[in-house]
């Protein structure tokens, strides 16, 4: 029984760890980060995320690729489009919420 | 028909004071109808429309029609869908704005009622418009799908569809549309770098001229006010292309070529915007891509004169009416500042600061005054252009584009 319970609790502190790094981001940086997202991001991806001179942000249009392809676009720009590089204005743990929340649709 | 014949506002309308004496069944009747047409009409107004604009208010899908004389917000008209990135352009009475949305929506606003005339979503997201010089055919152009499309200004009933395919067979996003004398439209293809000039005198049968190689990602256009020169800003290559409108048959010329070779550019947060023409002296002032700079150019010769250093990435550089300021907005994040060159000194004469998002900026049409919109302070700041003084606030939700009637009568606007 104690064993089990020592076993749970193993499993726990692993989940925990594994938990999305945004976690640790707290709701008042969350709210600046959706402003962001739909006020400057917004002036080329659409205010609603349909696109602009950039791509559209959807959930429908998210999936299939990895996290890690949309982290590193956010953080490092696309060569050779307007993508610019947000690394300095936004942290690696912000872009990955700010993908996160576009994939589930936050803010629409 | 009976409308014309009633007056408008007539609580005390010395005619209608005699007929009540002489011809009270008259009087009966008039007052009946009358009583009819205010209640239609309850809130349109009796006033000429040349000091009217409209402000976008981009979050909420709305406009604030607004005056310039008393500095006063005249009417708010909603459901005009998404409006980032929305402008507008306004029919040569004056009397209706065109509102193009980022959704593909066309909205025709009667500015004296208050009231959405009419709206068609014509395409899934464009990105803006322009108005013929006949003022009878509105065009849009639109992202998704692209090409540009002709309505009836009256009705918005569908004239003619561009599509903006190129020789590979592959749709292009199409920005920098402009009306053009000889009743043209003339526009830019985005992804193929093409300009397209567009001649309407038979709508029935466009005539669209196409001059391709113009440079990679031409991202906006602008039309010089006497409707010769066309130019296009290019976000993948250094310089501008430009067309001589009125010697189409030289093909299109790069101009300043050489600027920032070898340069490194800065990350740009937001896209400059070429509106309009900030002109002085023959010299043209333009925001540089990547940089906080304004270029200024020999508007002659079409070679750089000069570069003048400011606070950030210029967003929209825009001269007061005379050419005697140059007024100059920035990108995320220096979007908080507004910095006003004088075209003689090329010097910054004043840094004001309207607040955080900074977005658009529009001169009264005699210049004596500019109006400010500031996204996140919600509201618009209006300024006297001479001792560089606020002059006014006025409330608006999430403000974008302003656009004042008087770019009803200016070609390219």
């Amino acid at each position: 029984m104690r064993r089990k319970n020592i076993k749970q609790l193993f499993v726990l502190v692993i989940l925990i760890q594994l938990a999305p790094v945004s976690a640790a981001l707290d709701s008042a940086r969350q709210a600046e980060l959706l402003y962001l997202l739909k006020h400057d991001c917004g002036s080329c991806h659409g205010m609603t995320r349909k696109g602009g001179l950039g791509p559209p942000l959807l959930p429908g249009n998210l999936g299939g690729r990895p996290q890690l392809l949309f982290v590193d676009t956010i953080l490092d720009g696309r060569a050779g489009t307007p993508m610019p590089p947000w690394r300095g204005l936004l942290t690696e743990q912000e872009a990955q919420w700010l993908v996160e929340a576009m994939r589930r649709g936050d803010g629409l | 028909m009976i409308r014309l014949f009633i007056p408008c506002r007539s609580e005390s309308h010395p005619r209608i004071a005699l007929a009540k004496r002489s011809y009270s069944g008259i009087f009966l009747f008039l007052v009946f109808f009358s009583v009819i047409f205010q209640s239609a009409n309850a809130d349109c107004l009796t006033r000429g429309t040349g000091d009217l604009g409209v402000i976008v208010e981009r979050a909420s899908g709305s406009v604030q029609i607004v005056e310039t004389t008393g500095k006063t917000s005249l009417f708010r008209v909603d459901g005009l869908g998404d409006l980032s990135h929305a402008s507008a352009v306004f029919s040569r009475d004056e009397r209706y704005a065109y509102i193009f949305g980022r959704d593909g929506g066309l909205s025709k606003i009667d500015l004296l009622c208050g009231k959405l005339e009419k709206r068609i979503v014509q395409a899934g997201n464009s990105i803006g418009g322009a108005i013929s010089q006949d003022g009878k055919l509105v065009a849009v152009s639109n992202y998704q799908p692209g090409g540009v499309k002709v309505f009836a200004a009256d009705t918005l009933a569908l004239v003619a569809d561009l599509p903006a395919v190129d020789g590979k067979g592959t749709s292009s996003k199409v920005v920098g549309l402009v009306d053009a004398p000889g009743q043209q439209f003339v526009y830019t293809l985005y992804d193929a770098g093409e300009i397209r000039i567009a001649d309407m005198a038979d709508p029935a049968k466009p005539e669209v001229q196409v001059f391709t190689g113009i440079g990679r990602l031409p991202y906006d256009a602008l039309i010089t006010p006497n409707g010769r020169y066309y130019i296009a800003g290019l976000f993948g290559e250094d310089g501008l292309a430009k067309l001589d409108l009125w010697k189409p048959q030289q093909g299109v010329q790069r101009i300043l070529g050489d600027y920032g070779r070898g340069e490194e550019k800065l990350p740009v947060y937001k896209m400059p915007h070429l509106e309009g023409w900030a002109m002085a002296d023959g010299q043209l002032f333009l925001p540089a891509v990547g940089r906080h700079e304004v270029l200024v150019i020999d508007s002659n010769t079409w070679q750089e004169t000069g570069r003048i250093a400011v606070h950030g990435q210029p967003v929209f550089v825009e001269a007061r009416p005379d050419g005697r300021q140059v007024w100059v907005n920035f990108a995320h994040p220096r979007n908080d500042t507004v910095q006003v060159i004088d075209t003689q000194t090329l010097k910054i004469v004043k840094t004001l600061q309207p607040g955080k998002g900074v977005l658009h900026m529009e001169f009264t049409p005699r210049g004596e005054a500019v109006w400010v919109s500031v996204r996140d302070t919600d509201s618009v700041l209006v300024y006297d252009t001479a001792s560089l003084k606020q002059l006014a606030q006025l409330p608006a939700a999430k403000p974008s584009g302003i656009f004042f009637t008087a770019r009803a009568h200016r070609t390219g606007l």
